[in-house]
C-alpha cells in the first residue's frame, strides 16, 4: 500500500532519522575535534586529523578487538535505557565480570575448549550479580538506580582490587598486576597478525541481535519498552514492574560482565603471556564509554553495534595520531569531544526531524494539509 | 465607529501539521462580556495564548484602542491591562492568599515588603467587587471557589481591565457558577471588558453580550446573544444539528457485580484520608454515576477499585470474589475493564502503535503470545477488526503511533480495548473529557449498550449533563464521602448542586443513628 521508497516515507521512518542524526552529531564532533588539533599543533593538524579519520582502517583487527567490550557495555546501558533505567553501573558490572572470569581462569582446572567458555559464563554471572543489586533496590525500595549504581561502581572496583591482591595465585606483587592466565582460559584468536581480535566479537554481535529480538519480538520486550515509555500505563495494564526492573538490570549487568570477561580473556599476541588486571583503584573507563556508545546508537542493539565500531575506530586512529607528535592527552581530548558530540545524537534526532518537516512544508505547503487528516488541534489543554 | 478595546485581526497560527488558528478575527468592546465558544480543539486556547504573548502568530495583528501593539510575552500583555484566569489555577499552594495576589508585583520600600499596604488594597478590592477571601489563609486550605476568587483578585490587583476567563465554571458547583456570573456582570458594569472562554451554551445565554464562535481553527461567526438561541449556537459550534439526549430504555438491574464495604483510601497530598468509609453496590445492567466536584476523592476511589493504589481499610468484591488485595492483572482477569481518567498517562503508551495499544490488556493471552514471542500477525488483524468495529480513525492504520491520533480516536481505542475484552464491570472515569460532540455521543451510546448487555457500569463524571442523562443512579461524593444517593429522574440540577457542595446529604452520618 505505501511505497516505502518514496522520499517522504523514508524521511518519516524512524531508523533513517536516527541515522541522519547520528551522522550529523559525528560530523559536528569531528569538526570540533579538528579545531582542537589545530589549536594544539597547527602544522601537523591535517596529517594528524587524517590519521584520526582513516588510521583505524590500517588496524582493522584492533578496531574490532577494542569495539568488543564497549559494544557489551553499550548494550548494557542501552537495554536498561529502553526500560527507562539509567545503568551508570556498567563499569562496576564490567569489573565484576572481569574478576569472575579471572577467578575461574586461575582457580579452576578445565579442559581447553571448556575452560574459556566457563570463564565467559562466570563473567556474565558476576555482571548479573552486580546488576541485580541496583535492580532489586530500585524495585523493592524505590532507590534511584543512578545513585546505587554509582555506589556499586566503587564497591565493585575496590572489592575486586582487594580480592585480587589477597589471592596469591592470581596476583604477582612484584609486578603489581595479575599473573598470566593459562592459555586454555583465553578466547581463541581470529589469527589476524599483530592483533588481539578474537571470536568474542562474534559472540558480542550475536548477543546484540538476541537483545534486539528480545526487545522487539517478545512479550517481555513489549512490557519492557512499554514501561520505559510510560510506567503509569504499564502499571495500569497490570505489568509486574518490580520483576521487570530486576530482570532488565540483571540482563544489563550480564552484558556488561561479558564485556569485562571478553576484555580480560582476550588472547595475547606474545606467546606465553596474557591480558592482566592491575588493581589501581580506577573505575573502568569502558563502562562509561558504554554510555556514549548507547547514546550514539540510539539505545538500539543494532545501532549500538555500529556505534561501538565507530568509537573504537576513532580511538585507534587517535592513538596513531601520536605519530605526528600529538600528546596522548590531546588525543584523549579530541576523542572525548567527538564522543561527547556523538552523544548528542538523540537530541539531534528531533532537530533533524523538525528541519525536514519545515523544509518539506516550504516546498509544497498544500500537501501538508491533506497528509494527516486525523491530526486535530490537540494543542489545547 | 465602534469602540473596540481589543481587536485581534486575521490571526493565523500554525503548528507542524496543523493550522490551529486560521484567519481568526476577534473584537472585544469596552464594557462587554464576550464569549468565545468552540469545542475542544477549536483553537480557543491557542488564540488566547497569542493574545497573552505565549505564541507568536504567523499572520495577523493585534490592536488595543485602535493602535497596533506587539505582545511578545505575558509581561507585555499585563502592561496592556490584559489578565487571565487560567483553567488550571496558577497559585502557590503553600503561600497565603495575599502572597499569591501580590506575587511578582510586591509593593516594597527599599526592598522591604510592605505587607500592610498590600493587604489594605486587597481588602478594598475584595469589598468593592464582593469577592470574599481571607488574605491570610493558605491556598491549600481554601475551597476551589475561593481559589478562583484569588485568581480574579490577582487580575484586579494588577489593574487589568481586560479580563480573560478560561473555562472558569468547570470546577464550580451550580451555585458557585451563579455567583461567578454575578461577579462578571459587576465587572462589565464597572467598564471592564471580559472574554469568557467556554463550551457551555447555558452560561453564554445567561451572561454574555456577544459571542465569537470557532470551529476546527476557523472563524465561524460573531453573533449578538439577544438575536440568537442555543440551537443556533450549538449548530455553529459543531457544524451540524446535535442531539445530545441519550436514548435509554428502562432496565431492571440484576445481581450485584461490584460491592464496596467501608473503603478508606489515604491521600497522597495531605494527611487526611481522600476516601472515607465508602460503601455501595453496582449491579449488572445499571449505570451508577459518581458525581461530585473535581478533587473530592473520586480519583482515589477509582484507584482503589482498579488496584492502582491500596485502600487502607475496607473490602471490595467483584462478582462475589474478594479482590481487596488483588493485583491489577488479577482484577482485569476477573472481569474489570477500566477506562482511565487520564488517557495519556494511564490509558495509552503514547509512543506505541495503535495495534500495540489495543492489546495492552491482552498481549499475554495465548491468542497473541506463543512461548514468550508476540504473534504480530494476529495482533495486526485484531487491530484492524477493532478499528473497523469501533470506527477508530488513524493515518497509518494499526501502525499509527498513538501520539499522532486525535483525542477522540485515542479514547475510542481505549474504549474498544476495554469493551472488547471479557468483562462484567466497566469503570469509566470522565470518558468524554475533552472530546468533541460527535465522540461524546458515540461514547455515551456505547456505555448504554454495554449496560443493556447486562454489564455493570460505574461512571465517574464531573459533567452535570452527563450525570443526569446517562446514569440510572447517582452517588454524590463530597470530601471523600458518599453524601447522596439520587435518582436522576427525580431531581433537578440545582438539587444535585446542593449535594455536590456538601450543603445537603441523605446518606452517611445522619442515617447512622437510624
Amino acid at each position: 500500500m505505501h511505497n516505502i521508497f518514496s522520499p517522504q516515507k523514508l524521511l518519516k521512518s524512524k531508523a533513517i532519522s536516527a541515522f541522519t542524526a547520528a551522522l550529523l552529531a559525528i560530523i559536528l564532533g569531528l569538526i570540533f575535534g579538528y579545531i582542537i588539533m589545530v589549536v594544539a599543533s597547527p602544522e601537523n593538524s591535517l596529517d594528524g586529523f587524517n590519521m584520526v579519520l582513516v588510521g583505524g582502517f590500517s588496524r582493522l583487527g584492533d578496531v574490532f578487538y577494542f569495539a568488543t567490550p564497549i559494544l557489551m557495555t553499550g548494550l548494557a546501558v542501552g537495554f536498561a535505557f529502553k526500560m527507562g533505567l539509567f545503568d551508570i553501573g556498567a563499569s562496576g558490572q564490567y569489573t565484576m565480570g572481569m574478576f569472575f572470569a579471572l577467578y575461574v581462569g586461575f582457580m579452576w582446572k578445565l579442559p581447553g575448549s571448556l575452560h574459556w567458555v566457563a570463564c565467559i559464563i562466570a563473567g556474565m554471572m558476576g555482571g548479573m550479580l552486580w546488576g541485580f543489586i541496583p535492580g532489586f533496590l530500585k524495585a523493592y525500595m524505590n532507590v534511584n538506580e543512578v545513585i546505587t549504581s554509582i555506589m556499586t561502581n566503587y564497591i565493585g572496583m575496590y572489592l575486586v582490587d582487594m580480592w585480587i591482591q589477597g589471592n596469591s595465585v592470581m596476583y604477582v606483587p612484584s609486578k603489581t598486576r595479575t599473573s598470566y592466565l593459562p592459555g586454555s582460559a583465553q578466547i581463541p584468536s581470529l589469527g589476524v597478525a599483530n592483533s588481539n581480535v578474537n571470536v568474542s566479537i562474534f559472540i558480542a554481535i550475536a548477543i546484540a541481535i538476541c537483545l534486539y529480538i528480545v526487545l522487539n519480538k517478545t512479550t517481555f520486550g513489549y512490557e519492557l519498552r512499554a514501561t520505559g515509555f510510560n510506567k503509569h500505563a504499564s502499571h495500569y495494564a497490570g505489568m509486574n514492574s518490580k520483576r521487570n526492573i530486576i530482570i532488565t538490570m540483571v540482563i544489563a549487568g550480564g552484558a556488561a560482565g561479558l564485556g569485562g570477561a571478553f576484555a580480560i580473556l582476550a588472547p595475547s599476541i606474545i606467546p606465553g603471556s596474557s591480558m592482566t588486571y592491575e588493581p589501581v583503584s580506577v573505575i573502568a573507563a569502558n563502562g562509561f564509554n558504554g554510555i556514549a556508545v548507547a547514546l550514539l546508537g540510539n539505545a538500539s542493539p543494532i545501532g549500538i553495534i555500529f556505534a561501538s565500531l565507530f568509537i573504537s575506530h576513532i580511538q585507534r586512529g587517535g592513538t596513531l595520531a601520536a605519530l605526528f607528535g600529538y600528546k596522548p592527552e590531546i588525543i584523549d581530548v579530541v576523542i572525548a569531544v567527538i564522543i561527547y558530540f556523538s552523544a548528542f545524537a538523540m537530541l539531534m534526532q528531533t532537530t533533524v526531524a523538525k528541519y525536514f518537516k519545515k523544509h518539506r512544508k516550504n516546498k509544497k505547503p498544500e500537501s501538508n494539509a491533506n497528509e494527516d487528516p486525523v491530526v486535530t488541534l490537540n494543542k489545547e489543554a | 465607529m465602534e469602540n473596540y478595546i481589543i481587536e485581534m485581526l486575521h490571526i493565523t497560527k500554525e503548528f507542524p501539521g496543523i493550522i490551529a488558528n486560521n484567519d481568526i478575527t476577534l473584537r472585544l468592546k469596552k464594557g462587554e462580556i464576550h464569549a468565545l465558544l468552540g469545542e475542544n480543539g477549536a483553537g480557543k486556547s491557542t488564540l488566547m495564548s497569542v493574545l497573552f504573548g505565549l505564541y507568536k502568530p504567523e499572520k495577523g495583528e493585534i490592536r488595543k484602542d485602535g493602535k497596533t501593539v506587539k505582545i511578545n510575552d505575558p509581561k507585555d500583555a499585563n502592561d496592556l491591562g490584559i489578565g487571565m484566569v487560567h483553567q488550571h489555577f496558577k497559585l502557590v499552594e503553600n503561600f497565603t492568599v495575599l502572597e499569591n495576589i501580590i506575587l511578582g508585583v510586591e509593593p516594597n520600600k527599599l526592598g522591604f515588603l510592605e505587607r500592610k499596604k498590600a493587604k489594605e488594597k486587597v481588602l478594598a478590592l475584595s469589598k468593592q467587587y464582593g469577592l470574599q477571601v481571607d488574605p491570610d489563609a493558605l491556598i491549600e486550605k481554601i475551597s476551589v471557589g475561593m481559589q478562583q476568587r484569588v485568581e480574579i483578585l490577582k487580575m484586579l490587583y494588577r489593574d487589568n481591565d481586560i479580563l480573560i476567563f478560561d473555562e472558569p465554571t468547570a470546577v464550580l458547583t451550580p451555585q458557585e457558577i451563579d455567583e461567578l456570573m454575578e461577579i462578571m456582570r459587576g465587572f462589565a458594569k464597572e467598564g471592564k471588558s471580559i472574554l469568557f472562554i467556554t463550551h457551555k451554551l447555558n452560561e453564554i445565554m445567561a451572561v454574555a453580550d456577544r459571542c465569537t464562535v470557532l470551529r476546527k481553527g476557523k472563524f465561524i461567526g460573531e453573533v449578538e446573544i439577544k438575536d440568537t438561541n442555543k440551537e443556533e449556537l450549538s449548530k455553529m459550534m459543531v457544524g451540524r444539528d446535535v442531539n445530545l439526549t441519550v436514548d435509554k430504555k428502562d432496565n431492571t438491574p440484576g445481581d450485584v457485580v461490584l460491592s464496596l464495604k467501608g473503603v478508606t483510601v489515604p491521600s497522597n497530598t495531605s494527611k487526611k484520608d481522600a476516601v472515607k468509609d465508602v460503601s455501595f453496590d453496582v449491579r449488572a445492567g445499571e449505570i451508577v454515576c459518581i458525581a461530585g466536584i473535581d478533587g473530592n476523592g473520586q480519583t482515589e476511589l477509582v484507584f482503589a477499585i482498579t488496584g492502582l493504589e491500596k485502600q487502607s481499610k475496607g473490602e471490595i468484591t467483584l462478582c462475589g470474589k474478594d479482590i481487596s488485595k488483588a493485583s491489577v492483572r488479577t482484577r482485569s482477569k476477573s472481569g474489570m475493564s477500566h477506562i482511565p481518567e487520564d488517557r495519556q498517562k494511564h490509558g495509552l503508551v503514547m509512543d506505541y502503535s495503535l495495534e500495540d495499544n489495543l492489546v495492552l490488556q491482552r498481549y499475554w493471552q495465548s491468542e497473541f503470545e506463543n512461548k514468550g514471542f508476540i504473534k504480530r500477525n494476529e495482533i495486526r488483524s485484531y487491530a484492524e477488526k477493532l478499528s473497523k468495529q469501533y470506527d477508530i480513525r488513524s493515518g497509518q492504520g494499526p501502525l499509527t503511533i498513538a501520539r499522532n491520533m486525535s483525542g477522540g480516536n485515542q479514547q475510542k481505542a481505549i474504549l474498544a480495548r476495554e469493551l472488547d475484552k471479557e468483562h462484567k464491570l466497566v469503570v469509566a472515569v470522565q470518558p468524554t473529557r475533552g472530546l468533541d460532540v460527535g465522540a461524546i455521543e458515540y461514547i455515551h451510546k456505547q456505555l448504554v449498550a454495554t449496560r443493556n448487555k447486562g454489564k455493570a457500569v460505574l461512571l465517574v463524571s464531573l459533567e452535570l449533563d452527563e450525570v443526569m442523562d446517562v446514569s440510572d443512579r447517582i452517588l454524590v461524593m463530597y470530601e471523600g464521602e458518599i453524601v447522596g444517593e439520587l435518582d436522576p429522574k427525580k431531581i433537578t440540577v440545582q438539587e444535585l448542586g446542593l449535594y455536590m457542595s456538601g450543603a445537603k446529604r441523605n446518606v452517611g452520618k445522619e442515617n447512622e443513628h437510624a
